[in-house]
C-alpha cells in the first residue's frame, strides 16, 4: 500500500526529518528526548483529531476520550492482568475504536455543534466512570508506576519504539488522506448533501472514519502510558480535548501535516513558557487571537498558501 | 421511466406540492415549468429524496423509491443538480467530479491506494464533454458562477445516471452562458443515451429544447404533453403564461 502512495522523492524530506531525530538521543539531553517522545505522541493524538475534524467535518469536541481510553486499557490490562504485553498493546487501540464505534453511532445521527454536544456528553460519562471507580481505575490519582517491558524501560528505547511506532502510523494516516476514502471524506466535509446525492451514505463514510481516527488516538494513548508510565482521569477530561482541538486550529486543520507542528507549539509553550509561568495559557490565548485574526488556516495552511499550494481566493469562498 | 403520482408535501400548513404527476419516458427531454413557488424544487426533492413525501408514490424503474434516502435513489440511476451551485469549494475540478465517478464505481471506501490513480479517464473525459479541462487543477470555490454551474452537471454525470434532473441549470447564468449550457443539455440528451428532467424559467429554452412539459401551478400538474399541447392549452393560457386567477 506505500509503495502506491509513496514516490522515492516524496520520502526525501520526511526521510531526512526521520534520520535526524533518529540519530538525535545520543546528542540532545534526556529532558529533550523526552519532550520529543510526548510531542510525538501529542501530533499522533492531533493527526488523528484532525482526520475526522479538518479533513471529516465534524465537531469531534471530545477526542481525548478516545486517547485515554487507549491509555487506561493499556494500563490497566498490565497491572491487572496476566496478558501476554503484545496483547495489551494491540487489544488498547482496538478498545478505543470500540468505544469510537459505540459513541460515534449515536452522534453521526446529529449533525454539527448537535454532534459535537453529544460527544461531549458521551465522553463526560466516560470520563465520570475513569474519576470515580477508585477501585479500579485508581479515581482522581489514577494509575502509577506502570510496568514496561525491558525493551522499552529506557528513555531512549521508549524513544526509538515511539519514533518508529509514529512514522508507521503517520504513513498509514498520510495513505488514507490519499485513498478515496480521504478524498469521499474531504468531499463530506464540504458538502454533505452534495454527497448524499451521488450515492454516498455519508453517515456510514462518517462512522468509518471516527472508528479509524479512534483507533489512532489508541495508539497514542499507549504511547503515552510508554513515556509516562502513568496515567491519569484529565487524559480524559473534555479541557484536553479542546487542547488537542486548538492544535489542530492551530498548525491548520485543513493540511496533513497541520497538527505536528500546533502539537509541537502547544508542548513546547507548555513545557519552556511554563518554567516562568504557570499563565501559559494567557500566551496560547493571545496566540489564539493572532491565529483567528491573520492565519486562519493555522501556521502550515499559510505556509502551504504561500508557497502557492493552496489558491487563497479559493480558500476565502470555500470557507463561506 | 420515471413516474410521479398524486405526490403531496405541506410544510406546516403551506402545501408547497399538492398532487403533482409526472411521467418520463427512456431518452426524453422533460421540462418542468412553473411561476415562482409553485413547487418545482420541491418536486425535484421529492423525486431525489432530500424530502419525503406526505402521500403519493415516485416509481422509477418499476420500483417504489418513495422512501428512499438521496444516496439509495443515486445508486437505482438518478443524479441531480442544484438551483444553487451545489459543488465542493475546497477540492480541485478534478477531485469534484472524480469524488462522483469513485462513489458511482463503488470504490468510495477504499483506503490503500491512492485516489489520484483511480478513475482518471472517465474523470477527464466528463471534464472534457462540459468544458472545464482546462481547469481540472483549479479550486473548485474559485471558478466563476457559469464554470460552477457546470461543474455541479459534471459531478452528476459522474455517477453515469439513466436520469439526470437538473434544477433550473441557467439560473444566474448571462446569456452567453445560458446558450451554452443549453446546448450543453441538448448535446448531452443526444449524444448519450441519458434521460434528463429539467425546470427552467425561460419560456423559449423550454419550448426549443423539451419534449414533453409539464406544468405545475401552487403544487397541482395542470398537465403534460408536447411542447404544441402545452402551448395551445386553454388552462395553461389561463392559470400560467396569462398569469390569470388560480385554477
Amino acid at each position: 500500500m506505500f509503495k502506491d502512495t509513496f514516490s522515492l522523492k516524496s520520502l526525501i524530506l520526511p526521510g531526512a526529518i526521520f534520520f535526524v531525530l533518529l540519530i538525535l538521543p545520543p546528542i540532545i539531553p534526556r529532558f529533550y528526548t523526552y519532550i520529543l517522545a510526548v510531542i510525538f505522541v501529542t501530533a499522533l493524538v492531533a493527526m488523528s483529531l484532525n482526520m475526522v475534524v479538518g479533513h471529516g467535518g465534524l465537531f469531534q469536541f471530545h477526542h481525548g476520550v478516545f486517547y485515554g481510553v487507549g491509555a487506561y486499557t493499556l494500563a490497566l490490562m498490565l497491572t491487572k492482568t496476566s496478558l501476554p504485553i503484545w496483547a495489551c498493546f494491540v487489544a488498547s487501540p482496538i478498545i478505543a475504536a470500540l468505544v469510537g464505534l459505540l459513541i460515534g453511532a449515536f452522534c453521526v445521527r446529529l449533525t454539527r455543534l448537535y454532534f459535537g454536544m453529544l460527544q461531549i456528553s458521551l465522553g463526560s460519562l466516560i470520563w465520570a466512570i475513569a474519576f470515580r471507580w477508585y477501585s479500579v481505575t485508581g479515581g482522581s490519582d489514577g494509575i502509577h508506576g506502570i510496568p514496561m517491558p525491558s525493551f522499552i524501560g529506557s528513555s531512549t528505547s521508549s524513544y526509538y519504539f515511539i519514533l518508529v511506532v509514529i512514522a508507521i502510523c503517520l504513513m498509514i494516516l498520510f495513505v488514507i488522506f490519499k485513498s478515496p476514502f480521504g478524498a469521499t471524506l474531504q468531499a463530506i466535509r464540504d458538502n454533505p448533501d452534495r454527497c448524499e446525492a451521488i450515492g454516498i451514505n455519508v453517515k456510514r463514510h462518517q462512522l468509518i472514519a471516527i472508528v479509524i481516527a479512534t483507533f489512532f488516538a489508541g495508539i497514542a494513548g499507549v504511547l503515552f502510558v510508554v513515556v509516562e508510565g502513568s496515567v491519569f482521569p484529565d487524559l480524559l477530561f473534555w479541557v484536553y480535548s479542546l487542547e488537542i482541538f486548538i492544535m489542530c486550529l492551530l498548525g491548520g486543520w485543513f493540511t496533513f501535516a497541520g497538527p505536528i507542528l500546533g502539537a509541537a507549539i502547544m508542548v513546547s509553550l507548555r513545557t519552556f513558557v511554563g518554567i516562568y509561568t504557570e499563565y501559559w495559557t494567557l500566551i496560547l490565548g493571545i496566540i489564539l487571537i493572532l491565529l483567528i485574526f491573520f492565519l486562519p488556516e493555522g501556521v502550515w495552511g499559510y505556509v502551504l498558501e504561500k508557497l502557492g499550494s493552496r489558491p487563497k481566493e479559493a480558500i476565502e469562498k470555500g470557507s463561506k | 421511466m420515471l413516474r410521479v403520482e398524486e405526490i403531496h408535501k405541506s410544510f406546516d400548513d403551506f402545501k408547497a406540492v399538492n398532487g403533482a404527476n409526472l411521467t418520463v419516458e427512456k431518452g426524453e427531454l422533460v421540462a418542468v415549468i412553473g411561476p415562482n413557488g409553485s413547487g418545482k424544487t420541491t418536486l425535484f426533492n421529492l423525486i431525489t429524496g432530500q424530502l419525503k413525501a406526505d402521500q403519493g408514490k415516485v416509481i422509477f424503474n418499476e420500483e417504489d423509491i418513495s422512501n428512499l434516502p438521496p444516496y439509495k435513489i443515486c445508486k437505482r440511476g438518478i443524479a441531480r443538480s442544484f438551483q444553487i451551485a451545489n459543488i465542493f469549494p475546497r477540492l480541485t475540478v478534478f477531485r469534484n467530479v472524480q469524488v462522483s465517478v469513485l462513489s458511482q464505481q463503488e470504490k468510495s471506501r477504499k483506503l490503500f491506494y491512492p485516489a489520484e490513480k483511480l478513475a482518471v479517464e472517465e474523470t477527464n473525459s466528463i471534464l472534457e464533454r462540459v468544458g472545464l479541462s482546462g481547469m481540472a487543477g483549479n479550486t473548485a470555490g474559485s471558478l466563476a458562477h457559469g464554470d460552477q454551474r457546470a461543474l455541479e452537471i459534471a459531478i452528476a454525470l459522474g455517477n453515469k445516471p439513466e436520469l439526470l434532473i437538473l434544477d433550473e441549470p441557467t439560473a444566474g447564468m448571462s446569456p452567453e452562458e445560458t446558450t451554452a449550457t443549453i446546448e450543453l443539455i441538448k448535446r448531452l440528451a443526444d449524444s448519450r443515451e441519458l434521460t434528463i428532467l429539467f425546470c427552467e424559467h425561460d419560456m423559449e429554452v423550454v419550448f426549443n429544447a423539451a419534449q414533453s412539459i409539464m406544468v405545475l401551478h401552487q403544487g397541482l400538474t395542470i398537465i403534460q404533453g408536447d411542447p404544441d399541447q402545452v402551448r395551445n392549452s386553454s388552462q395553461v393560457q389561463e392559470c400560467y403564461l396569462g398569469g390569470a386567477e388560480p385554477c
